[in-house]
Parts: structure tokens; sequence; C-alpha cells
């Protein structure tokens, strides 16, 4: 019987795993995970207010009731096993480990004490094992974020919001103290698009109406008349012409939209004390003051050893998510980041098709190979997870939430354990 | 004023613009198959949607809307979604409810 690896247990990961179930189900599958804990960006990506979204693991997990799919939590590809070992072991291999890097704006400044990316700070409100504390500024802040798609926007929102106004969700006590010690009074959302090409979803710009003593501004220059084609970019424009009205009060805090504006340097000295914008069509300068400048300007697939990989897009080059047989890419790693979460699924379904028809006309692989690939390491496995699922839970009761992330990965492993 | 997400994010609806279409690429993107098949055209489960919005882009027919900003003449298809859903006259509910009946609303629009 052939056996297949997926590396990622992250959506993508999940709905590959979910599709090789569906069409074949007689297919024993192990999904392999770096960190301790499924569901990837889900857990580490998705903005922690964001219940509904979140809400996907349940339809993810499904594929963990059955026993012929085993989670192997805390095994890295390249620390712990290499693509050449895992297509010894299997007799093919689903690579799902998305793009972790964040891209840079390459412009002077961008090193600077109170310069972030949105990659560093997006993974240390969510509790990645990996993050460490990213704020750095003097209280009260201003803060640009630099990108034209919903990331920025989740910056925003989460920097607007505190730690008290995420009283209701999963993140660490000490991000919750360290947002509500770091509080923001405006945010500069900086975007090169223009307003017909900016990537903001509607129902992300819509949550900022419901921000108690935040009012979202949007510079009126450059906001045309005429309104873009598709019935949803055309209702963002109907927002933005509204928000084009707002004059915030005395006491309120702000949200402005900067569109068409390109990032030209970081300024300061020994910290960030401003951001110099130019109109990418006339050059014309200005200048932001702000103590801090996150870039949300998209992900970095990174080369992984025993892929090809093309340094040009960030991605892993494939034929309908075929590397080649026996070995395939679904994701991020495969087709860039971009798309949604749902947008995965149907991503998955294509490679898995090119998997199922090269499966059978495969070499076979060694389960003796198999079994003693993980055998030297603490492998969580999904029943660890379970446990350590519960932990958060009644972690998270104890102040009233639903749940409360363990970010440490010692502590995550001693509750895997029992 | 709302104080979670929970209320301020609001799910997707489809309306008319599917009707007699039925071009169902949005079914491949739902990452929690809650959209369901009437006879003449397709339904957004709201209690299963994730507020994902993968299926809006897709919709080569631009007859997927989020609630929130639905036109005001096509306002009434926010319930028209639901009570595909809930509503236990066309069939049982749930995934799987077989095709081959639409809401009252729909089955009576003349055909396109």
């Amino acid at each position: 019987m052939p056996h297949v690896a997926v590396v990622g247990a992250g959506p993508s990961g999940l709905f590959a795993t979910a599709e090789l179930r569906r069409r074949r189900p007689d297919v024993p599958v192990d999904v392999l995970d770096r960190l301790p804990t499924p569901f990837g960006l889900v857990r580490y990506g998705v903005a922690p207010d964001h219940h509904r979204i979140k809400s996907v693991t349940a339809t993810l997990a499904a594929v963990f009731a059955d026993e012929r799919v085993r989670f192997l939590g805390n095994v890295g590809l390249g620390s712990d096993v290499t693509v050449a070992e895992l297509r010894r072991s299997y007799d093919a291999v689903v690579v799902a480990t998305g793009s972790g890097a964040a891209r840079d704006l390459g412009i002077p400044g961008e090193g600077l004490p109170g310069s972030i990316t949105a990659a560093d700070l997006v993974a240390w409100y969510n509790g990645h094992p990996d993050a460490v504390p990213v704020l750095s500024w003097p209280r009260p802040a201003t803060v640009a974020v630099v990108g034209a798609g919903n990331v920025a926007l989740d910056v925003a929102r989460v920097l607007l919001k505190s730690g008290t106004g995420l009283d209701d969700t999963d993140i660490p006590d000490p991000v919750r103290a360290g947002l509500d010690a770091h509080p923001v009074h405006a945010v500069h959302v900086v975007a090169r698009r223009g307003h017909h090409d900016v990537r903001f979803s509607l129902g992300e710009l819509l949550a900022f109406d419901d921000l108690p003593g935040v009012v979202p501004v949007v510079d009126p220059a450059g906001l045309t008349d005429d309104p873009p084609p598709g019935h949803a970019a055309r209702a963002r424009h109907a927002v933005f012409r509204r928000w084009a009205e707002n004059s915030p009060g005395p006491g309120d805090r702000v949200l402005r939209f900067h569109v068409h504006r390109s990032p030209v340097a970081v300024l300061g000295s020994t910290r960030v004390t401003g951001i110099r914008l130019a109109d990418p069509t006339t050059g014309t300068a200005s200048v932001l003051d702000v103590d801090a400048v996150v870039r949300a300007i998209g992900y970095r697939g990174t080369p992984i050893p025993g892929l090809p990989f093309d340094p040009e897009r960030a991605t892993v080059p494939h034929e309908s998510g075929r590397v080649e047989p026996g070995l395939y890419v679904t994701g991020w790693l495969k087709r860039g980041p971009s798309g949604v979460i749902g947008t995965n699924k149907a991503c998955a379904v294509e490679s898995v098709g090119s998997l199922l028809d090269d499966l059978d006309d495969l070499p076979a692989a060694a389960p003796s190979a198999r079994e003693a690939l993980t055998a030297a390491h603490e492998v969580v496995d999904w029943a660890g997870w379970t446990r350590i699922d519960r932990a958060e839970i009644a972690l998270g009761r104890r102040h009233g939430r639903a749940r409360t992330k363990i970010t440490d990965t010692a502590e995550l492993l001693a509750h895997a354990r029992h | 004023m709302p104080a979670t997400d929970e209320e301020t994010v609001v799910p997707y609806v489809i309306t008319d613009a599917c009707l007699d279409v039925m071009d169902r690429t949005c079914v491949a993107q739902c990452p929690v198959d809650c959209i369901q098949e009437g006879e003449r055209m397709l339904y957004i489960d709201p209690d299963g949607c994730i507020d994902c919005g993968a299926c809006e882009p897709v919709c080569p027919q631009e007859a997927i809307h989020l609630a929130a900003a639905l036109p005001a003449e096509l306002q009434h298809f926010e319930a028209v979604n639901a009570q595909f859903h809930t509503a236990t006259d066309y069939g049982p509910a749930g995934p799987g409810r077989a095709a081959g009946v639409d809401h009252p609303v729909v089955a009576a629009l003349p055909r396109r």
C-alpha cells in the first residue's frame, strides 16, 4: 500500500490530506509539522479577533479522525528530516510549508529600531513559539503600516484595539500586556497601489466602522469619482469616499489611509522618527512623523534543500502541483502568498489530482525507513495535540476566555506528553 | 456599538445573478462546504460560512456579495440564503441536501 507524507499541517497541507482521503481513502497519510501544534497560519497568522475564520480548524481537524491519518508534530523539514529522506520513506511527498519570510521594502532606514515586519508582529501577537516581542515605541505612538492587503489591516486593527480590546481572544497574557504597554493613537496605512487596485477586502475595511473611538479617514487626493469595475471593488470605493468625508475630533484615534504613495525612506538616527513618501506619478514627496513602521508588503517562500526554487517568484516551480513524479507542492509555496484560506482548497485539489495520476506507477518506498525516520525525534501525535488543546482551553477558562495559547515549546511538549 | 468581531463580520450571500447559471466555481473554493445547490441557484449557509471570502471573487456572474454591502434591491437574498438552510420544506437541512428544490422566492422568478 502506498503511503503519502504531507509536510505542513496548515490549511494547505490539511486540505491536501482531506482531498487524498476523499479520493483514495485506502492510502495512509502522515502529516508532519515542525511545530507541536497543527493548523499553521490559521493558528499563527489569522488575526486573533477573527473568530469565525479561525473556526475552520474544526473542518481541518476532521482528517485526523481517521486512524490512517497520523499527525507527526515537532518534526521539522530541514532540521529533523530532509526531503531526500522523506522521498526514500514515502511513496509520494506533498510539501505545504508556505512562505515564511517577510518581503522587504528595500529602502534606506528599513533596519532602524522601530522598523519591523508584519510577519514578526503577527507571529508575536499570535503567540508563535519562535516569536519575540517587537513593540518598542515611546507612548502613545503613531505607527505607519505599509501594505495594501488584509495583513496591513489586521496589524492596524490589532494595534488600535490594544490588549484590552482583544480580551475575548486567545492571545497569551504577555502579549495582551505588551499591547497595552504600547498604546497607539494613530495608524497611517500606506499603499503604493491606487484606490482601485488595493487588495483590502470589503469586510475587513467595514470592521473599522465598528471600532470604538477610532475614526477612519481617507486622503481625498487621488480618490476619483469613477467607480472601479466589479461590485466588491465598487463597494470598497464607496467606503473610501464615505471615509474621505470623516473629520476626527480631539481625542479620537485615527486610522488614515494614504493610497498611491510609495515609501522612499524610513527616517531617524537612533530609531524611527518618520517615513518619507512619494507620489509614484509626480514624485512629490511628503513626510509622516511616526514612531514605528510596520511593513506588511507580503511574504516570500525560502529555498528548501531537495526542492527546486524560483528566486524571482520565491516559489517552487511545478506543473499542476507536480515538481516531479513523487514530489508535489501546494499552497503558498506553490503559487505565492496570495488568496484567502479557501483558495488553498482548490489549490490542494489540483496538486492531489496530479499526485493520484502518478501514485500507482511510483516506485514503492521502504516502510522500515519510514519508522526509523521519526524514531529519533520526540513526535507529538494527535493525542498529544489534544492534550495541548485541553491545557490551552483550561488556561483560558481561568479568565473566562475560550482559550489562551501556550507559547513556550518546552511547555507545549510537556503538555503533549501527559 | 458591536463589541466583538462575531457581530461585525458578516457572511456572504448569493443573489439572483446565479439564477439558471450555477457556475459552481464557488463550491470548489469554499473551505467548509457551506454552499448548497438548489435547482436553479446556489445558496450560502450563514451558520457554516466562516467569512473567508474565497467565493466572492471567483464568481463569474458576480452573484456573491458581502451581506453588509448588499445593494438595496438584493437585500432580501440574505434571508433567502439563510432560510434555504434552515427550513425543512426543502428537504433535510445540512450538507447533501437533495438538489431539485429552491427557496419559494427563487422558484417564482422567471427563467433567464
